[in-house]
């Protein structure tokens, strides 16, 4: 099955966690996570957040779970890059 | 995440930190101008037997620390909840898995142990000569342990006062005897009211 390489989600927070523990953690979720965040708006109560990952098998499910633990919600997912496994010698 | 991983992002989230340290200054700094209030209002009042005292500061302490205690929680419960709902609102999206949500429900907790345990362990420390002299340990230098108590509120008054300038930055001696000042103007009137009955 195809692994995912990147993703681009948009999402919205609240102020607390901070963006350098919010994107502490989602790197923490896997080993070779990058993670880079960029702050679009700041509400009163919210932010919006454009988040990218890059890994080697980028599992969205962890991803989901850890931002609604911080309070989050993903709007959207916005670019999804994915990589297909090599087909085996008896293909 | 691990598990102090997870309490850190608790506490930061519930800013529980600040707020219990203001509590403890605040209801700390009430059970020992309670205490002196009490230990003072005996002084003037002429002679009275240490079991007495010691009943009365010792209901003080417990009144003080229950009220303390659920006043602290009802208050932190009901604000925590608001917060929540507004952040709820805000966000479209149920809050109860998240932190936010956990924060909400551990820290009135907190907060209302900080706001309880504060004047009552200071008032304890507070009495203390009373208990020692009743159980028949001998004070230090015979000290009257009346005295010694009163003398015990006034340090507890002093700590508080430099804890508070410590936090705010300000010059711990100073805001110590500022607080100190406050608890000899309490006690000037009770002098003043007290002693003439």
């Amino acid at each position: 099955m195809a692994t995912i390489k990147r993703i681009l989600l948009d999402v919205l927070k609240p102020h607390q966690p901070g963006a350098l523990e919010f994107t502490q953690t989602l790197a923490d979720l896997n080993p070779g996570y990058r993670v880079n965040l960029i702050v679009e708006e700041v509400d009163e109560n919210t932010e919006s957040l454009i988040v990218v990952i890059e890994g080697e098998d980028i599992q969205f499910e962890a991803i989901d779970q850890a931002i609604k633990k911080m309070g989050g919600t993903i709007h959207s997912v916005d670019e999804v890059e994915a990589e297909g496994s090599q087909p085996s010698s008896s293909d | 995440m691990s598990l102090i991983q997870h309490i850190r992002s608790l506490w930061n989230l519930s800013q529980a930190g600040q707020i219990a340290r203001r509590y403890f200054v605040t209801n700390g700094f009430d059970g020992a101008l309670t205490m002196l209030g009490i230990l003072l209002g005996f002084y003037t009042g002429g002679e009275v037997q240490l079991v007495v005292a010691i009943s009365a500061c010792l209901g003080a302490a417990i009144a003080l620390g229950i009220s303390g205690f659920t006043s602290a929680y009802l208050s932190e419960t009901e604000e925590r909840k608001k917060e929540l709902k507004e952040l709820e609102e805000s966000l479209v999206a149920p809050l109860e898995e998240s932190y936010h949500g956990k924060a909400s429900q551990i820290t009135p907790w907190v907060i209302a142990a900080v706001n309880g345990l504060s004047p009552f362990l200071i008032s304890l420390f507070i009495i203390l000569p009373l208990w020692l002299e009743d159980w028949g340990y001998m004070l230090p230098l015979e000290m009257d342990p009346f005295d010694a108590a009163i003398g015990l509120a006034f340090l507890a008054i002093l700590f508080l006062g430099i804890f508070l300038g410590r936090i705010s930055g300000t010059f711990w001696l100073w805001s110590g005897l500022r607080a100190v000042l406050i608890g000899l103007v309490t006690a000037g009137i009770i002098f003043l009211i007290g002693g003439n009955p």
